[in-house]
């Protein structure tokens, strides 16, 4: 499957959407509110960022006050949890009034509770505001990793990769892969990435991939285990090369995202990257990075995707969940994303479908300090299918994870 | 009915090995004791009459106390008083709440309060009642074991050599004082020591 | 009664362990190249913590337990035990991390240093920093145990007369008391060991990750989406449970070949005194450093969730705000509403049993038939059964709820509240049971007005250890509670993979706040309901 293939799918969906009737639905959708009224939905969502938490209440207030539906929100240390519970449920023959509402998720997780399954759908498209959601400009919002969501998740905030350096100690950060590279070695134990497994730690062996890779494109069809080893080969050539510069020599690395940003914010690296280009801006304005600190991103592009909502085969309020998917598409609430004083988490919709009230939203934000404007971001560039992050975290583990 | 405690051919064997072989009766005002070394069974024999043998032990015959046969009784229904070598007061009550802890169930607030007074004063510790038991002399502690004891109102008494840790001339006074205030009990003496069972004056065994 | 216990534990075991039988779980586990490192990682940091834990609280008692410091100490121990482990952890992570609280102290104006130096402190591949972590955190919990079990010893007399037959304070105590006091110990010992070996919360902050220990890479796999790893997990667990069995085996074996060397050495006469400064000295400085990490640490969480910017290598915080405060309010509130009646309910309902099981142990004169399964919970490592547990608890129709969450805590509050309390129950002295049933008080009075009232310190005691062991529980809180239960520690948990230090410092120091509150109310209750009863206090002090 190729680039434009899913572009393709993503039209075809949206137009049969836009062919469809829109007024049965919003009969249907009439029922849905009313079932949902008085529901308690119990979100299944990370809960290790507080910035984000705080942004999950206040969907939660809205939801509320607008519909009458009453949102949990079940903090996790890992979106697997809540996978392992309904799989727990699905095993003990609990198929009706499970435990999971809705959850946070993307990539393997979806793609592992889809083929087990677990997911309830499709109902993404039979949202009101699904036709707000930019299929067409933002490709990620249809395809997670490279899988079609097909209705089974809805989106809810793009995210792209973004480096994140202290421009009071490091002016001019390296802007290519290859100049990163240099600066790595030049200054030994100040750059590290997340320990793969780690979905950014895999995020950003993905972006050394695009930079090192002869032909990217192979990126976007499953593995070919015949050509693997070859093709491959540059990767961990450029990771043999920085290793011995890395953090602590490549013999401890930082669990996860907020683990890395802690380091930068300790001053124990130069250069730091996140999945959320207004993660720094956000830290800057809750005091926790100095205002020096700056983002910036590779010539020829990051990795992007988009972060989803999906509802469990069982779930004991699936009509109240749906509501939140909804109300989560909600200009007002993508808008309240954006601002780069809650989360600076970039729309998924198509600010040319808006009505101008709602497009007025998000033309009054102001960019963060710390946050590129959509032209400085540059282009976007796709997850790799998913066989490929299974194959290199297995591989990353084998090479490097028993430290010299 | 005969108001005596008696032991009918009261046997107690461990592995095999003999502990206690004794028929006895004993009348009230008469002191029985029973002498032998340490490890000779005199414990057992005492822990035999009250109820409370450790298992392990064999045990055959009866035991009657005012004709009625509490071989099978639990220890609290037997109604066999018993003064240990060392006094065991309760630490956590009060020299009155530890005798109110022996005083039989039933009369009012005041009277039982009257009862614990009364016992206080005829064991010459008139005023000690809302004292800590572990401020008294071992003298006084001994005299309050044996009030609580007594208001318990029990039917015989069993004394686990309850002088031996006095010093001479407090052990006459209280061994005294004990034997006078059991004159209506029949009462066993278990001991190793001649003076106590001179003292005594009744019948010495052997519990073998 | 007791026997009950066994069963979730069985049932949960077969639930977890049953996919390591059909899938390729063993071939897969074989295939990871960070299996030896990870066994021997779960052995080492496992047994040399024990060793080291065991050594510095023996040490402790012997070298100092008539010094002025001790007393001090004591009174410390029970805020030290009330630390969750998660929370003792991050906070040791701060203190000494290179861009941590002490580098800060001396950076730059001693050490030159204006950004974190690179050095390999935490999570180094060796485990020691996961070594000496578990180190300070089993020490308070032993000496606790330790202290419960000394009035049982003798200690005073036994301290005198050897010190009149001209024995040094530790020689005296290794030689006449040490063998009594480890009789009572092993059994928390053989906790500690198997805890060291296979905690997750503490490994997977100060653990290394290259491989990490067995425990925290089982974890990983059972989280695995794809389900390609369970067998592969309930392989591991399996394992697991057999390493923790060699290990409790060496342990066993070890003792069989020291234990003759007390008698042999005694028989020899040596009367030691020169050890005894050195000895004291060595005690004290292991003192003041556990205390000093536990607590610098604490303090370290504390400033956190007061600071706003706060950059290497300032010592202190640019600014303080009450902002981290005032927003999680409602949040900590309510979550340590909910921690709070978890841990009274499960820790009651734990000492109910226990007292249960003791009394009619007493009664009987029969010791307790199966009694090791208390224990079980104890050594087997969580990771095998939770899953299994959390299966069956669905097919029962136990929905994740309190209810649900407080059961499966009394599992494992009961062993603790055991451990604390049955040396206590088991020693009262019997003879004041004989005294009142000879003057005709019927057995439950003689347990409700002599027994239980007499034993009021350890009875309050064992309930403070049972809360805190409740108020620690991750796993079987998230798993069994369905996500749904909301606790302290899911909070603290949830937030450590987030590395919001601010955040977990507020929630860090009510975790410990709990708890802390629970130990207080125990040393401070039977000093007040006994402050005219001197017997009951100096049987308190006597181990002092």
């Amino acid at each position: 499957m190729n680039r434009r293939r899913f572009g393709k799918t993503a039209v075809s969906t949206f137009a049969l959407m836009m062919l469809g009737p829109r007024m049965a639905h919003a009969g249907s959708w009439e029922a849905i509110l009313a079932e949902a009224k008085d529901q308690t939905v119990y979100w299944h969502a990370w809960g290790g960022d507080t910035k984000i938490n705080d942004f999950i209440a206040f969907i939660g207030a809205e939801a509320q006050k607008r519909h009458g539906v009453t949102l949990e929100h079940v903090k996790l240390a890992s979106t697997a949890d809540a996978v392992a519970r309904v799989r727990a449920e699905r095993d003990a023959g609990q198929t009706s009034g499970g435990a999971v509402d809705l959850i946070w998720i993307n990539g393997e997780n979806f793609a592992a509770m889809k083929a087990q399954d677990l997911l309830f759908g499709p109902y993404a498209e039979g949202l009101p505001n699904w036709p707000l959601v930019d299929t067409k400009g933002k490709p990620a919002t249809v395809t997670d990793f490279t899988l079609p969501t097909e209705g089974y998740e809805s989106p809810w905030a793009m995210a792209q990769l973004v480096f994140e350096h202290d421009s009071a100690t490091l002016p001019e950060p390296p802007r290519t892969l290859s100049a990163l590279h240099d600066w790595i070695k030049a200054n030994p134990g100040r750059f590290t990435y997340p320990q793969p497994p780690d979905y950014l730690g895999l995020t950003f062996l993905k972006q050394v991939l695009y930079g090192t890779l002869a032909d990217p494109a192979v990126l976007q069809s499953p593995i070919d285990p015949a050509s693997y080893e070859a093709t491959i080969a540059p990767l961990w050539a450029f990771l043999d090369d920085i290793h011995p510069s890395l953090w602590r020599e490549a013999k401890a690395f930082p669990e996860n995202e907020p683990a890395l940003g802690l380091l930068l914010a300790d001053g124990e690296i130069g250069i730091s990257f996140a999945f959320n280009p207004g993660r720094a801006s956000a830290e800057i304005a809750a005091g926790t990075l100095p205002d020096t600190i700056q983002t910036f991103v590779l010539e020829g592009g990051t990795i992007g995707n988009a972060s989803f909502v999906a509802i469990p085969f069982n779930a004991a309020h699936m009509a109240g969940a749906q509501v939140i998917a909804n109300l989560i598409l909600d200009p007002a609430i993508q808008a309240a994303a954006q601002d780069p004083a809650t989360l600076g988490f970039q729309t998924v919709l198509n600010l040319d479908a808006l009505t101008p009230e709602d497009r007025a939203r998000f033309d009054a934000l102001t960019l963060g300090p710390a946050t590129l404007s959509p032209a400085d971001l540059g282009p976007v560039l796709l997850e790799p299918h998913a066989s490929w992050m299974v194959k290199i975290a297995e591989d990353w583990v084998q090479r490097y994870g028993v430290a010299k | 009915m005969t108001l005596c405690l008696t032991l009918k051919a009261l046997q107690i064997d461990r592995a095999g090995t003999p502990l206690v072989r004794l028929s006895a009766t004993v009348t009230p005002g008469e002191v029985l004791t029973v002498m032998g070394p340490s490890g000779s069974g005199k414990s057992t024999l005492l822990a035999a009459l009250i109820g409370a043998l450790p298992p392990g032990f064999a045990q055959s015959g009866e035991v009657f106390l005012n004709g009625r046969n509490i071989t099978d009784l639990p220890t609290p229904q037997r109604r066999i008083g018993l003064l240990f070598q060392d006094d065991v007061l309760f630490p956590h009550l009060s020299v009155a709440q530890n005798l109110g802890f022996g005083l039989r169930p039933g009369g009012s607030r005041t009277e039982r309060q009257d009862r614990i007074a009364e016992a206080l004063d005829r064991m010459g510790l008139a005023g000690f009642g809302p004292r800590d038991p572990a401020s008294l002399s071992g003298g006084q502690r001994a005299r309050v074991a044996l009030a609580r004891t007594l208001l318990s109102e029990p039917l015989a008494l069993l004394l686990d050599e309850p002088f031996s840790r006095l010093d001479q001339t407090l052990r006459a006074q209280i061994r005294d004082l004990v034997f006078a205030e059991a004159r209506s009990l029949p009462v066993i003496l278990v001991t190793h020591d001649p003076e106590d069972a001179r003292a005594a004056g009744g019948p010495v065994v052997n519990p073998l | 009664m007791l026997a009950g216990l066994g069963l979730p534990i069985a049932a949960g075991l077969a639930g977890t362990l049953a996919p390591a039988l059909s899938g390729h779980g063993f071939a897969a586990l074989m295939d990871w190249p960070g299996l030896p490192r990870a066994l021997a990682l779960s052995l080492g940091t496992g047994l040399v913590s024990t060793l080291l834990a065991l050594a510095i609280t023996v040490l402790m008692i012997g070298a100092l337990h008539d010094r002025p410091g001790f007393v001090a100490f004591r009174r410390m121990l029970s805020p030290l035990l009330a630390l969750p482990h998660a929370a003792a952890a991050l906070g040791l992570a701060f203190l000494v991390a290179p861009s941590g609280w002490i580098a800060r102290l001396f950076s730059p104006w001693a050490t030159g240093w204006d950004t974190a130096p690179d050095l390999l402190i935490l999570n180094d591949p060796m485990g020691l920093a996961l070594t000496l972590g578990l180190v300070a955190k089993e020490v308070p919990f032993l000496m606790l145990m330790a202290l419960a079990i000394l009035p049982q010893t003798d200690m005073a007399r036994r301290g005198q007369i050897a010190a009149s037959l001209g024995y040094g304070r530790v020689a005296g105590f290794v030689l006449s008391i040490l063998p009594a006091l480890y009789r009572g110990l092993r059994l928390p010992v053989f906790a500690v060991l198997a805890y060291g070996m296979t905690n997750v919360d503490m490994a997977m902050i100060l653990g290394p990750n290259l491989p990490p220990s067995l425990a925290v890479q089982i974890t990983d796999w059972m989280g695995d989406p794809s389900l390609q790893h369970v067998p592969t997990a309930a392989a591991g667990a399996l394992v697991q449970l057999a390493l923790v069995a060699a290990a409790l085996a060496l342990w066993l074996a070890a003792e069989r070949i020291l234990a003759p060397l007390i008698p042999a050495l005694a028989s020899h006469g040596y009367r030691a005194w020169g050890w005894d400064a050195p000895l004291a000295g060595l005690a004290g400085t292991w003192a003041g450093l556990i205390a000093l990490g536990l607590g610098a640490g604490m303090a370290g969480l504390a400033l956190w969730s007061f600071a706003g910017l706060w950059q290497f290598p300032d010592a202190l915080p640019q600014s303080l705000t009450l902002q981290t405060w005032t927003k999680a309010a409602p949040d900590l509130a309510q979550q340590s509403l909910t921690t709070l009646m978890i841990a009274l309910t499960a820790s009651l309902g734990a000492l109910a049993l226990a007292l249960a099981a003791l009394e009619a142990e007493a009664r009987s004169c029969r010791p307790i038939g199966a009694a090791w399964l208390i224990y079980l919970p104890l050594i087997m490592p969580q990771v095998a059964f939770l899953p299994g547990l959390q299966v069956l608890a669905l097919y029962v129709g136990a929905k994740g709820s309190v209810a649900t969450v407080i059961a499966a805590h009394l599992v494992f509050v009961l062993p603790y509240v055991w451990l604390s309390l049955a040396p206590a129950f088991r020693g009262w002295d019997g003879r004041i049971g004989l005294a009142a049933a000879c003057m005709g008080t019927p057995p439950a009075r003689i347990f409700w007005r002599l027994r239980l009232l007499m034993l009021a310190a350890p009875v309050l005691t064992a309930l403070a250890v049972g809360s805190a062991v409740s108020v620690g529980q991750y796993l079987p809180t998230l798993m069994l509670g369905g996500g749904r239960v909301e606790t302290l520690t899911t909070e603290a948990v949830a937030l450590s993979s987030g590395g919001n230090r601010r955040l977990i410092g507020a929630t860090a120091l009510l975790q410990m706040a709990l708890p802390a509150l629970g130990f207080a109310l125990a040393l401070i209750v039977p000093r007040v309901i006994f402050r005219n009863r001197r017997a009951m206090l100096a049987e308190r002090s006597a181990a002092r």
